[in-house]
């Protein structure tokens, strides 16, 4: 038991190491690129086929995560009589916590993924080892492409799911509430009022968007470390992307609540 | 150690030039020692096969020789060159040196045939952007496959991916070829062939190679000589008449395909 306890500790250990290791090599590929025009091709080509992609989704989710948080929200306002708030709560909600959260659970499960299965075959199929066989460094070749990638389009997914949600939450606050479009929307430029960055970027918008970039390259970084630590056929494969989904989760949600705690509650 | 021969002696009198020499070499997978002081030198244009049973540690000797794994101990010195003491730019020059024909053939599965033979010209800058068609052409040509340059790996057959991975190998002209069980899994009429294109290939351009089977018709087919792998160490290497005559009990053994005292693998 205690070996066991060990070596699960052990593994992630090796594997933290590993992935830091291999955000380190991407973020020295990232500041020295060998071909400017075709890697920047190549992250608008993952841009499209790990952000583009995931649209439908993240609106279809965002609306109805706008729509529950008003919902359940609205219900415990309206028996103090302060269903006027909602507005400001579902705004709140959303660019500070909801979207970047739930826009990274859904690039968790769908980018993610994918990037720790498409490395992990590529792994056991001999193709990274082909790569490096022709001096074709695969950190720069597939891993900074991804990483950036996905850095870039969490940023504008969370927006999306801001928006989507904030959506959804008016149209449940009026159906449902009572609360009126303008009344909300009062509201909820009130939440993104306050401190500014660049005397333009609400608090509560920025650091909503710091943490979706930070969500994004996370993602990207554990997808990859793991397919490139595959090994085993298609089941080390398997292997390797519910670790990379599971780390991704857990990380998301620790990163999370510390840069919550450092931009608010410290 | 053999002496060098000076460059202008006659052929008849040149001894062959060693290019590849591993010395003790020892590799390990956790408890499982798979080279166990493997000493093998590869000659200057010569077709080197290695027979050895599944498992035996093939693969891994290539991988060791072009640096992808590294060894535990011992020495693997190529062109010149201690293969373990060199940093990850020191690897990446060297394995511009040798082309590598990996079991599966290794193709990226987004690339085309083209594209996959034109990856290692265009990601290292090896020639200029207008000359990269007619070398992937040319390379093409080499392997018979002129009209199948737009297909992807799933729509080839097996013969037909390992024929572009050796295309993509041959194509950045390497002095040294690898093969990891080129014909694995081939039926005899792409074996043959794909055999003649191994030959033809080191006739054209002299480079040297070293072919990892355990298909034995292939090996006396095409070898300069044969070596055999066992125990994690070579126990016999001779030119294909006189290893066959071998009485070193594994080369009997796996001659006769006895697999008495042998361990299942």
């Amino acid at each position: 038991m205690v070996e066991r306890v060990g070596a699960v500790g052990l593994g992630m250990v090796q594997g933290s190491g590993y992935a830091l290791g291999l955000l380190g090599k991407v973020l020295r590929r990232a500041f020295k690129p060998r071909h400017p025009l075709r890697e920047f091709r190549a992250v608008v080509n993952q841009m499209y086929d790990h952000g583009v992609k995931a649209i439908p989704v993240v609106i279809l989710v965002a609306v109805f995560t706008g729509m529950i948080v008003s919902l359940q929200t609205g219900i415990e306002l309206r028996g103090m009589g302060s269903e006027g708030l909602i507005g400001r709560i579902v705004a709140a909600s959303m660019f500070r916590e909801m979207g970047p959260f739930i826009t990274a659970i859904i690039l968790t499960a769908t980018a993610g993924s994918a990037c720790a299965a498409e490395i992990g075959t590529m792994r056991v199929s001999e193709e990274i080892d082909a790569l490096e066989m022709m001096s074709i460094d695969p950190v720069r070749f597939l891993v900074l492409p991804r990483v950036a990638a996905l850095g870039i389009m969490c940023v504008a997914l969370t927006l999306m799911t801001d928006c989507f949600g904030t959506l959804g939450g008016a149209a449940i606050a009026k159906t449902q509430l009572g609360v009126s479009y303008p009344e909300f929307w009062e509201g909820a430029r009130g939440a993104l009022e306050g401190e500014y960055l660049l005397g333009f970027l609400a608090k509560d918008l920025y650091t909503g968007l710091l943490k979706a970039f930070v969500f994004g390259v996370l993602i990207g970084v554990v997808g990859c470390s793991q397919g490139l630590r595959a090994s085993g056929g298609a089941l080390g494969v398997g292997r390797a992307v519910r670790r990379a989904v599971v780390a991704s989760i857990v990380l998301v949600l620790i990163l999370g609540y510390y840069m919550t705690w450092a931009f608010y509650g410290a | 150690m053999e002496p060098e021969a000076p460059a202008d002696a006659p052929a008849e009198t040149t001894a062959p030039r060693t290019v590849i020499r591993l010395e003790g070499v020892r590799k390990s997978f956790g408890e499982d020692v798979v080279l166990d002081g493997l000493d093998l030198e590869v000659r200057k244009s010569e077709i080197l096969v290695v027979l050895g049973r599944s498992g035996a540690g093939k693969s891994v000797t290539l991988k060791v020789i072009c640096g992808i794994l590294r060894p535990d101990g011992g020495t693997v010195t190529a062109f010149k060159q201690d293969v373990a003491a060199l940093d990850e730019r020191g690897l990446r020059h060297l394995r511009e040196r040798f082309g590598y024909v990996f079991q599966g053939g290794a193709l990226l599965q987004w690339l085309t045939a083209e594209e996959n033979i034109a990856l290692p010209l265009v990601e290292n800058d090896l020639c200029p952007p207008g000359e990269v068609e007619g070398k992937v052409r040319a390379a093409l040509g080499m392997v018979d496959l002129r009209d199948a340059g737009a297909l992807y790996p799933d729509q080839m057959s097996g013969g037909m991916r390992k024929r572009v991975a050796l295309a993509r190998a041959v194509v950045t002209e390497p002095n040294a070829l690898l093969y990891d069980e080129p014909t694995t899994g081939l039926d005899p009429i792409t074996t043959a062939s794909i055999d003649r294109l191994i030959v033809a290939t080191r006739d054209r351009t002299g480079v040297s190679s070293i072919v990892i089977s355990h298909d034995l018709d292939s090996a006396f087919r095409i070898a300069d000589r044969v070596a055999m792998l066992h125990g994690g160490r070579i126990v016999a290497c001779a030119p294909p008449g006189e290893f066959r005559r071998s009485d070193q009990d594994a080369v009997r053994r796996f001659l006769q395909a006895d697999p008495a005292g042998e361990p299942n693998r």
